[in-house]
């Protein structure tokens, strides 16, 4: 009956020209949220192999050597604008901020110079690991290859 | 730890320019680039301010 084939064919080519799409809609959530939960990983995922490493590479090294030189990691609700703001780019680092908090580490020494460097490392971090989940994004998104 | 001005300097202006180098740019020549060119921005920056320091303390 050609009708009906003609119907399969169209609902077959249909379908599996949803999946894709359906799957872009999918990665294009889960890519930038496990990116900012683990730096590089939403590269990762999209076997971005050598960004993925190089990005977590270069946010790991920030974090944990600004932790290393005794850098402060902020707090939310402390009520004063200038540590908002430190804790709004400090938690741009996700699973290594939560992390470093649960284990109350990044209290901050001020009477040490080189420390406000580590402090200034954590939120670069923090900052640098959004603008790559966002990469992420445009990558599942398709705007970007 | 402690790390010089300098060294902290250069370790960010690193990491910075491997992450602005892979996300601003679309193709890997054209990432490499970038982040040579802001790498060369940030430690040149250091080194222009690191002058001008020197020009006022003198």
């Amino acid at each position: 009956m050609p009708p009906t084939s003609k119907t399969n064919v169209e609902g077959v080519a249909e379908r599996t020209s949803k999946v894709p799409a359906q799957s872009s809609a999918v990665m294009s959530v889960v890519a930038p949220a496990v990116g900012w939960l683990v730096p590089g990983l939403g590269h990762l995922i999209q076997k971005r192999w050598i960004r993925g490493l190089l990005i977590a590479a270069s946010i790991f090294v920030l974090f944990l050597l600004g932790l290393a030189l005794q850098g402060k990691v902020y707090s939310p609700n402390t009520g004063n604008i200038l540590d908002i703001l430190g804790f709004i780019g400090d938690v741009g680092a996700g699973g290594l901020y939560i992390v470093t908090k649960g284990l109350n580490a990044g209290e901050g020494a001020i009477h040490i110079a080189t420390a406000d460097y580590g402090t200034k490392f954590i939120i670069a971090a923090g900052l640098l690991n959004i603008i790559s989940a966002i990469d992420a994004y445009h990558i599942a998104s398709g705007k970007k290859q | 730890m402690e790390l010089s001005h300098f060294s902290a300097a250069l370790i960010f202006a690193l990491c910075a320019s491997v992450v602005f180098g892979i996300t601003q740019k679309e193709k890997t020549r054209d990432m490499v680039n970038y982040a040579a060119y802001c790498f060369a921005l940030f430690v040149g920056g250091v080194i222009v301010a690191g002058w001008a320091m020197w020009l006022i303390k003198h």
